[in-house]
């Protein structure tokens, strides 16, 4: 297939509903950090990204939400993509981007770099979607804070060691900071800014 | 309802950009509890007093396999909440119950049911007033920088305030309290009754103010303490008697006037948990008086 017309294939084939099916995995996930919640839906958006972040993109970017891309995302088909599907358009300037996409593999950029939102509105900061290897396997990691009820705890394998350092910092701009949402395969686990994140004692 | 019938309204009313900037907003608003996101409200085929902001929310999340309950007051039987719930089954088809313990979503515009709620439900306020600053401080600029530095001295003032004048904080609806220890958040006009429900509640909580154009939220398993001091601790209201029908106790209850002869009785205001109640068997000591009426 040429290369151009994949930006006009692959968006969902009903989307409101699948659209809505999404996103309330997206919210029950933000709203209970740790749980592993599902995006399985056939939508196929350009290589190298995957189909559960293309669909979370499907589902909440437009025409409101500029995104930032990874150098390889931002040369593969997915800003005509995006641009069709969505009507979102691609920026370079982190602080302007309402979303930051980062495939499997990619380095993980430092979210400080990213919109963190003012303090009089901290709504306004990006929210990473991220896509790594696995959710288990990996160094494991503790999480504690708002939606949690004691612990919950997570291994993940494709974050860098410097993660924990990131959402330390990320912590202690509250409420300013960015929110991610990691996809492995078809599952997602949300880690809004309120979440503490820490290397699970041995 | 057909498929020609559904194919005229935009599934659940709104369209899709519209859904889709209230899902962000809803995320932003759990991510940063108690926080007032701004949001671009829509006009809805209702007035604003009939819940625009709550009706924009349960529009935003539901989908074919929820399962709603509507509330104005505890009553699932009243105009507001019949309109409502009707709106949806319209717009959506989607299935509706009275039951608590059945139901996906609640929308409610006073109470919290007395019955606890649990992890797969959400619970979407409409709010009216969604600024609990707002009649301390009138100006939106002004009331933003209080919540950005969090100073919320003029909230304990007008508390203090209450308790000089009355010997006791008098605020019984839409008191105030301080979610995760950062923002102080307005729980919209529900009785003090039950700001103890929101604590640490396994339910994710939405609210929806219309008018105002404010999201905010209170994710499960979060602290939600209400606004007080040592020697003036908070306090819930307390009922003299038991429900006269189920005959419950430490619920929330409605004077119901009987007679025109000044007969009054006090009633759960959840009728749902009173219907469950007296359907297992537990009697107040008028049951028997409405079901002889009936
Ligand atoms: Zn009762």
């Amino acid at each position: 297939m040429p290369h151009d017309t994949l930006a006009f294939t692959g968006g969902f084939r009903e989307p409101v509903f699948e659209a809505q099916s999404v996103f309330r995995t997206l919210m029950d996930c933000m709203a209970r950090p740790g749980t592993v919640g599902s995006a399985a839906v056939a939508v196929a958006p350009p290589a190298p990204l995957c189909a559960a972040v293309g669909a979370v993109a499907l589902t909440l970017c437009d025409n409101d939400t500029p995104v930032w891309l990874t150098p390889a995302l931002a040369a593969s088909a997915l800003p005509g993509w995006l641009a069709f599907h969505a009507g979102a358009s691609v920026t370079d300037d982190r602080q302007a981007a309402r979303f930051a996409f980062v495939e499997k593999g990619a380095m993980l950029p430092d979210p400080g770099l990213f919109a963190q939102g003012t303090q009089e509105y901290p709504d306004r900061s990006t929210t990473l979607v991220v896509e790594i290897e696995a959710f288990t396997g990996g160094r494991p990691l503790t999480l504690t804070g708002p939606g949690i009820r004691t612990e919950e705890e997570f291994a993940p394998v494709g974050l860098p060691d410097m993660f924990v350092y990131f959402r330390a910092e990320n912590r202690q701009n509250f409420p300013r900071g960015v929110d991610l949402i990691l996809v492995a395969g078809d599952a997602v686990l949300c880690l809004p800014r309120t979440t503490v994140v820490r290397v699970k004692e041995a | 309802m057909t498929t020609a019938d559904l194919a005229t309204y935009n599934f659940a009313y709104l369209d899709e950009q519209t859904k889709r900037m209230i899902r962000r907003a809803i995320l932003k608003a759990i991510a940063i509890p108690g926080y007032q996101v701004p949001f671009a409200s829509r006009e809805m085929p209702m007035p604003y007093g009939w819940g625009t902001g709550g009706v924009q929310v349960t529009a935003a999340i539901l989908g074919p396999k929820d399962v709603l309950k509507v509330i104005d007051q505890g009553a699932d039987d009243t105009t507001n909440a019949v309109s409502i719930r009707a709106f949806f089954q319209k717009v959506a088809n989607v299935a509706v119950t009275t039951k608590t313990r059945a139901a996906t979503i609640i929308q409610t515009r006073h109470r919290i049911p007395e019955e606890k709620l649990t992890s797969g439900q959400t619970l979407v306020y409409q709010v009216p007033i969604p600024e609990p600053l707002r009649f301390l401080e009138p100006r939106e600029t002004e009331t933003r920088k209080m919540h950005a530095l969090e100073e919320y001295g003029l909230m304990h003032v007008k508390l203090y305030e209450d308790i000089a004048r009355n010997g006791h904080i008098a605020t019984t609806y839409a008191y105030p309290v301080k979610v995760e220890g950062r923002y102080v958040m307005d729980p919209s006009p529900t009785p003090k009754f039950d700001n103890p429900k929101m604590h640490m509640s396994e339910a994710l909580q939405l609210f929806g103010a219309g008018r105002e154009k404010r999201i905010y939220a209170v994710p499960p398993y979060t602290e939600v303490v209400s606004l007080d001091f040592e020697d003036h601790p908070f306090e819930i209201q307390t009922f003299d008697k038991p429900c006269a029908l189920c005959g419950a106790q430490d619920v929330y209850l409605d004077e119901v006037v009987l007679d025109d002869r000044g007969g009054r009785m006090f009633v759960c205001s959840d009728t749902d948990h009173c219907e469950q109640r007296c359907a297992s068997g537990h009697r107040g000591h008028l049951a028997h008086d409405k079901e002889a009426a009936e």
